[in-house]
């Protein structure tokens, strides 16, 4: 009863003392997200500014970020869900070497087609993720340690099934991957299309949904989400199934962009994950953070490859220091961002 | 009547030290070795150095002894350290770099010249990892993680994406030469392990390590200069990489930027789970660690001796990480074993350290989360 009676009063003195501008600008939560877009216009406006004879200035050359890095955005939409909800998924890298190596297998030396390896693959990501989610949950291990033997396992199950390569020569494969949807000026490939599908529904689901906000109330406090009667356990296992069949799909992706699988393929790629979806304004603590940040935070790191490419002389090790300069200086806004909000 | 109940509650004395499991499965994979190499055991002498499956188990292992030495001690204080495979890559690109640069690199002076640099490289990146974590407030994970990305490509830019090769006879000693007829970095191994535990079991530094790791905001106010202690185990721990880095890359007599110390991290980190310290913080073994660390290598060595494809290596160390975390996991074993059994290990203040821990760290864990709008 008390609650009903005081609440109206809490907003009213909160209306009483508006804050500043500055400051309601700073404690808005959409802020990091906005800076990363902010970055990202800075860097492609100094990319234009600096190529613009070399063709950077090209649509296509803004498409190819959502080609390049398609499979990357599902790997990393699938690590906002667990990174929202307050846990952290290692085995992403893992999962998508297994399924380029599964699929390949299937469809190269089993015969398989395709139309069947496909949900097969997702539904062994799915599972494996459900799995992962479960022993988190019931047993109340670290999700670190968890995950970390996740990637071993999967890591582990790729050189299982083959020690060295396998391409894939299947006709249905090749046309898939070299299918384009004209865009006008430019094209986008297949993955790129289901990835930006990914995010929508991603989008939809954390914003508009139930399970959404029950992702977000995990995140922020999990004993608040507990005692006020929300599902924790069933919501957890959830968001690991959701991660484990977008690194699947992500995965399915990977191979068709390369045609190939390999037990190596996307070693250390759960880092890459985590650090867009980190450069994205998702605070690793759980609770706070848009999907639509990740996608900034994949844009991003795709534009310093293409950068990088661009300016031919840099080697690749550059790609690898300045994704950590740019992960150091966006943890650093960050922490100054949440600081501030508390005091 | 009563020798059975003495000999029963020495038994159980015995099983709830915690070294007991740690030991127990290193015991027991050493014996697994046996039916497939009769002469495991047997360690012999040639020409004045000592062989054995057993000294190339403690060789090959000894770079991992030392990253898990000194990560035990940051998750002893609730953090994680994700930077040291590429604190080992960074320390071998420079010292071997230095090496390559010199006339003579046979020379003992530029030798060690290069290996303190490799060294005072290695500590700034802990002084780093320590100050993001402790002055700015950084989760351990996401703050270490920055070397762990850019580290390896500093590595490769100190050598230039190449892989050095070098030629240096003392450099060699560190991680491929014997002293004393046993293999030197043993001796390496020995002095940092029985200097950590001096300074930790011998001093109060061990209690205040523990005291972070337990409730950072509580120790500092109780007069702990906690944020000290973790700048100081962060570069610990980056330090023990750096020795690692020598080590390794003494060993191939070369640096690789991309792939020394691929890995390390994890199981580093594996290790000290093995060893019962848990990843919450607030205590440690570092006996258990050395153990685990042990643990770790003697897999890896079996299942190169008994002839499974290598290729399964990762699938058997998943297998006992699962086994080994269920097994801590106080909700598994009441679950399994029953709760009584449970019960009673939590009560007898429990082998496993992960037991107490359990309920009170989630809700101290939930508190710093909590939004402030």
């Amino acid at each position: 009863m008390s609650a009903t009676t005081q609440s109206p009063t809490a907003s009213d003195s909160r209306t009483a003392t508006p804050p500043s501008r500055a400051a309601r600008l700073l404690g808005d939560r959409r802020l990091p997200v906005a800076v990363t877009a902010l970055l990202f216009l800075l860097m492609y406006g100094g990319g234009l500014a600096r190529y613009q004879y070399y063709g950077f200035g090209e649509p296509q050359v803004f498409l190819n970020l959502f080609i390049d890095n398609g499979y990357l955005l599902v790997a990393a939409v699938g690590v906002t869900f667990v990174i929202l909800s307050g846990g952290i998924d290692l085995s992403v890298g893992s999962m998508i070497g297994f399924t380029t190596m599964f699929t390949a297998w299937l469809v190269e030396r089993q015969g398989l087609p395709l139309l069947v390896v496909v949900p097969m693959a997702l539904a062994v990501g799915a599972f494996g993720g459900f799995l992962m989610g479960y022993v988190i949950h019931n047993f109340e291990i670290q999700p670190f340690i968890v995950t970390l033997a996740g990637l071993f396992l999967f890591r582990g199950l790729c050189l299982v099934i083959s020690k060295e390569s396998i391409s894939i020569g299947d006709s249905t494969v090749s046309s898939l991957a070299q299918a384009q949807a004209s865009l006008g000026a430019g094209f986008l490939s297949i993955g790129a299309i289901v990835s930006l599908v990914v995010l929508a529904v991603a989008f939809y689901v954390l914003h508009y949904t139930r399970f959404g906000r029950r992702v977000y109330a995990i995140g922020g406090n999990e004993n608040s989400a507990m005692l006020m009667g929300l599902p924790q356990g069933g919501t957890k296992i959830a968001v690991y199934t959701v991660s484990g069949f977008c690194s699947a799909l992500a995965g399915l992706l990977f191979t068709l962009y390369i045609q190939s699988g390999d037990p190596l393929h996307a070693t250390g790629m759960e880092l890459d994950a985590i650090a867009a979806v980190v450069i994205g304004g998702t605070l690793l603590t759980g609770g706070s953070g848009y999907v639509l940040g990740t996608l900034f935070g994949v844009l991003v790191l795709g534009l310093i490859k293409s950068i990088i490419q661009f300016e031919g002389t840099l080697s690749s090790w550059w790609t690898k220091i300045a994704t950590g300069v740019l992960l150091c200086a966006f943890i650093l806004v960050q922490r100054f961002m949440t600081t501030r909000k508390k005091t | 009547m009563t020798t059975s109940t003495t000999t029963s509650s020495r038994w159980r004395a015995l099983t709830r030290h915690h070294l007991f499991w740690p030991v127990a499965v290193l015991v027991l994979l050493l014996l697994v070795n046996v039916p497939f190499t009769p002469d495991f055991f047997s360690v012999r002498m040639a020409d004045g150095h000592l062989y054995g499956s057993l000294v190339s188990i403690v060789l090959f292992g000894s770079p991992l002894i030392l990253v898990a030495v000194g990560m035990t001690l940051v998750i002893a204080t609730g953090g994680i350290d994700l930077s040291v495979g590429a604190v080992v890559a960074i320390t071998g690109a420079l010292a071997c770099s230095y090496i390559s640069d010199q006339h003579d690199q046979g020379a003992l002076s530029g030798v060690l010249l290069a290996m303190g640099l490799g060294l005072v490289a290695a500590v700034v990146c802990g002084l780093w990892n320590g100050f993001l974590v402790a002055r700015m407030g950084i989760q351990p994970i996401i703050a270490t993680l920055i070397i762990m990305v850019a580290g390896r490509g500093v590595a490769q830019l100190i050598t230039d994406g190449q892989i050095i090769t070098i030629n240096s006879e003392p450099y060699k000693l560190i991680g491929g030469g014997y002293w004393l007829t046993l293999p030197f970095s043993i001796f390496v191994v020995a002095a940092v392990v029985a200097v950590t535990v001096a300074l930790t079991r011998r001093t109060a530094l061990g209690l205040l390590v523990e005291a972070v790791g337990g409730n950072a905001e509580a120790s500092r106010l109780v007069g702990i200069r906690s944020r000290r202690i973790k700048i100081m185990v962060y570069m610990f721990c980056a330090l023990c990489a750096g020795i690692a880095g020598l080590m390794i890359s003494s060993n191939t007599s070369a640096a690789d930027g991309n792939n020394a110390g691929l890995w390390i991290e994890l199981d580093a980190i594996l290790a000290v789970v093995i060893g019962g310290t848990s990843l919450l913080g607030g205590r440690f073994s570092i006996g258990g660690t050395v153990v685990g660390a042990l643990v770790i290598q003697t897999l890896t060595t079996t299942i190169y001796t008994i002839g499974v494809p290598t290729q399964t290596n990762l699938v058997f160390k998943a297998a006992v990480v699962i086994v080994v975390c269920l097994l801590q996991s106080p909700k598994f074993r009441a679950k399994v074993f029953g709760a009584k059994f449970a019960a009673r290990f939590a009560a007898k203040g429990g082998a496993k350290p992960a037991a107490p821990a359990a309920d009170p760290a989630a809700a101290t864990e939930a508190a710093p989360k909590m939004e402030v709008s």
